[in-house]
């Protein structure tokens, strides 16, 4: 599943589409401690998040993550959104919790499990 | 590194002490350095959650920083060499949860006491020297996988 089929299915509001948006999700992570992501996350993961400042799109950047979302309607610093349209990461918001996100996310097959 | 092992790149980078907008900006080159040298996908992971993380800390926590990559055969030395308070118990700051960092620096998600232990978990070397009231030097390798099997 690419990440232009998540963004439809789950309606994801895209803020930057990126250059994402066409690779595959292989799997996804949850977390708002940026040391724990930078640690945990994997390639082509799906990056679930209530933390709104720049420094999310340089841990999606050095990670290669398929796409940030922002959970909670969480809305994006300004110096974010900029950053997002330098590195073309690929920034998306929902007004769902990250817990009903992974919810739909495991609907459509993507588990985590590798 | 060893005489037989010479280094095939050298780079020294500037961090700055509070500077959010750039933090990541060295990381970011090092992993363009890296991917141009075509090294090992699984080694790129692993320098980056290391280069990161030593590069937040500068960011968090000192007012500045020269930055050493070297690249040689058999894998990757990084040097973050800082001016700032220096840790007064690194034995302390290496343990997972110990932090220092400051409530605005957990509310952007940083200071869960993991910086330091992601670095020793994610290298094959970490050495950290600190003076307080001077600063740190973390000195990191990683080695490339052929490098390790040979070693082994």
């Amino acid at each position: 599943m690419r990440v232009r089929d998540i963004v439809t299915a789950l309606s994801l509001e895209i803020i930057h589409e990126g250059e994402h948006l066409d690779d595959p999700v292989e799997g996804g992570y949850v977390g708002d401690l940026l040391s724990d992501v930078i640690a945990s996350a994997r390639r082509r993961d799906f990056w679930i998040t209530i933390q709104s400042h720049e420094n999310i799109i340089a841990v999606a950047t050095l990670k290669d993550l398929a796409g940030v979302v922002l959970a909670k309607n969480t809305t994006p610093h300004a110096e974010t959104v900029e950053h997002a349209k330098r590195e073309n990461v690929t920034l998306l918001r929902s007004s769902m919790t990250s817990y009903q996100l992974v919810a739909r996310l495991a609907g459509l097959g993507i588990s985590g499990d590798r | 590194m060893a005489i037989e092992d010479p280094v095939l790149f050298r780079r020294v980078f500037k961090i700055t002490g509070g500077d959010f907008q750039n933090a990541g900006s060295v990381s970011k080159e090092i992993k363009k350095a890296l991917k141009q040298l075509n090294t090992d996908a699984e080694v790129i992971w692993r320098a980056m959650i290391v280069s990161y993380e030593a590069e937040m800390n500068v960011v968090l926590y000192a007012r500045e920083c020269e930055m050493t990559l070297e690249i040689s055969q058999s894998g990757i030395h990084l040097v973050f060499d800082d001016r700032g308070p220096g840790i007064p118990d690194v034995g302390l700051a290496m343990t997972e949860g110990y932090s220092t960092a400051t409530r605005e620096m957990r509310e952007r998600g940083f200071g869960a006491g993991l910086g330091l232990p992601n670095i020793k978990k994610t290298s094959d070397h970490l050495e950290v020297v600190s003076t307080v009231g001077f600063g740190t030097r973390l000195d990191i390798r990683l080695m490339f996988p052929a490098a390790v099997s040979k070693a082994a």
